[in-house]
């Protein structure tokens, strides 16, 4: 009960804190809106908000699915060969520093109006580096008498890695799919907000903006807050039930 | 010498290893021959890194030697085998795995005909041996170092290998609970016999559990001097302190000493 209890009173401690301020200061809401200005604003566009929120949902939860596919994959590669690490790692590395937001123009003018595949791919881009990092940290430093366990068994390689190099590598893998959620859900963001007419949150956050209309933007920040924090806590569950083991070691 | 393919399970044949670095060769084992008899022990002694550790893999078919043979009970090895069992000196649980789950991990990869129930009963049984009743649900984590080794040797003998292979596994432990560890290696072998070779530092233990102990010399390692230890139905630590075993510790000292400064000239 704790549990629950203790963050509901710190959020509801926030909001009227928030009230206070703006109250006390009297701020009008196109400097801050007030959490009593935003209810309204949702309301009155809260069909709009379920539609994109599905929109942005689903994109980033598709742009974070491939990039845990291309991730692993690529982890793997550079976790077994050491060859392919040395090749690919400095690429990666050369990829990941580029900042994402340059690269959401230049996207959204490749592919015109195909607003799907766009936020799709950005959150795909900007998430997939923390993954193929972790599983190949995870796997190339594997101590070898893990390996040589069932090796001298007469155990092949595929067996060993569902046995042995999977499992251990799956806290790590876990940790770096909290930050790559993140990532995503910002990637996706980025390229709603660029794209004209292309829905998501980040399109109905846009049409505040060119409409002045700041409860609805200070609205959508909350939606958007919201959505992060489920999406976050979707994938600490799933670490729990597949790596719960890790954090019992760590105690 | 005599190559006796019915009585030693372990045959090692005029075995030369060289490894392939970056700074070039390095020999690490020349000319290497020993045999272990069927249910013998044998310790093997020597200097840091003068290849004991490579001798293991190369027994276990891990690694494949340059030049020469290794037979475990008659057959030639090229490939490692299921009737091998191995500790290390890190005892290599999963943590993932509950402590029985561990020691039921060779079972899922070796083949037999053995249903859940039965490689619970195995693991079971060779936890009670070691005296680790009672933690069959525990995670290795919530075990001290020396009921990890214990765990780690039910491991390597759940599927009743023909030859053990220790390198170093009590190398970690304070010298009581190794001690403790010593007689639960007696207790093993009377209660289901297996050739072993076990790897050690430490001479009081090399004389203590095994039949015969080799002294290898400094890398590129070969056999240098070896000792038959006679044992008693029922070894008692105290045994260790008689003037013979005393002799017997010296002598393997002075070996171990040549080996050493050897090793040192070859640098
Ligand atoms: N895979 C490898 N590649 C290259 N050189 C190796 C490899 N493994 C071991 N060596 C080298 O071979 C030598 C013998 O190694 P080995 O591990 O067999 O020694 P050891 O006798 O077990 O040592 P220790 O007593 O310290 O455990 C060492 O000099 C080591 O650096
Ligand atoms: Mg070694």
């Amino acid at each position: 009960m704790r549990h629950i209890l203790v963050p509901l009173y710190a959020i509801i401690i926030f909001l009227v804190l928030w009230e206070l301020l703006v109250w006390v200061n009297d701020w009008p809401n196109y400097k801050m809106a007030s959490p009593s200005d935003i209810w309204p604003a949702f309301w009155k566009f809260k069909f709009l908000f379920f539609q994109y929120g599905w929109d942005t949902l689903w994109r980033t939860v598709v742009g974070l699915f491939i990039a845990v596919l291309c991730g692993v994959f690529l982890g793997m590669i550079m976790g077994f060969s050491k060859v392919l690490r040395e090749a690919i790692y400095p690429l990666l590395v050369g990829f990941n520093a580029i900042p994402k937001a340059t690269v959401v123009p230049i996207i959204a003018l490749m592919f015109v109006g195909q607003h799907d595949l766009n936020t799709v791919l950005i959150a795909f881009m900007i998430s997939f580096f923390p993954i193929a990092v972790s599983v190949s940290i995870g796997l190339s430093t594997l101590e070898p008498e893990y390996r040589d366990i069932l090796r001298s068994l007469g155990a092949s390689k595929s067996l060993i890695f569902w046995k042995i190099a999977l499992p251990k590598t799956l806290p790590e893998f876990f940790g770096a799919l909290k930050v790559a959620v993140t990532l995503a859900f910002i990637g996706t963001n980025l390229m709603e907000i660029v794209s004209p007419h292309g829905r998501g949150l980040g399109a109905l956050f846009d049409s505040g903006k060119t409409n002045s209309d700041y409860p609805l933007m200070f609205a959508v920040l909350i939606a958007l807050a919201l959505l992060g924090i489920g999406l976050y806590y979707v994938v600490v569950v799933l670490e729990k039930i597949f790596a719960g083991w890790a954090e019992r070691s760590t105690d | 010498m005599s190559l006796n393919v019915k009585k030693d399970a372990i045959i090692i044949k005029d075995v030369t290893h060289t490894y392939k670095t970056e700074t070039g060769l390095l020999p690490v084992i020349k000319n290497l021959t020993m045999n272990i008899p069927e249910n013998g022990f044998t310790a093997v002694v020597g200097p840091s890194g003068c290849g004991k550790s490579t001798l293991t893999k190369l027994i276990s078919g891990l690694l494949q030697p340059d030049k020469g043979e290794v037979y475990l009970s008659g057959e030639k090895i090229t490939t490692p085998r299921p009737t091998v069992g191995m500790a290390f000196q890190n005892p290599v649980l999963l943590e993932w795995r509950s402590i029985i789950k561990n020691v039921m991990l060779p079972l899922e990869i070796v083949p037999n005909k053995l249903n859940l129930q039965q490689k619970e009963q195995r693991a079971k049984q060779l936890l009670s041996l070691v005296g680790l009743e009672g933690f069959e649900e525990k995670r290795p984590s919530e075990l001290s170092g020396g009921m990890r080794q214990r765990a780690s040797l039910c491991r390597a003998l759940v599927h009743k290998p023909k030859v053990l292979i220790l390198d170093e596994p009590f190398g970690a432990l304070d010298a009581f609970t190794r001690e403790d560890l010593w007689k639960v290696m007696h207790n093993l072998r009377k209660e289901e016999p297996f050739t072993g070779i076990l790897i050690t530092h430490d001479l009081r233990e090399s004389i203590f559990l095994a039949d015969e102990v080799i002294v290898l010399s400094g890398r590129p390692a070969s056999k240098q001097f070896f000792v038959k230890v006679p044992k008693s139905k029922t070894p008692k630590l105290d045994s260790l302190y008689t003037s013979k075993s005393i002799d017997m510790l010296k002598t393997l000292r002075k070996q171990i000493e040549i080996a050493q400064s050897q090793q040192e000239q070859n640098k």
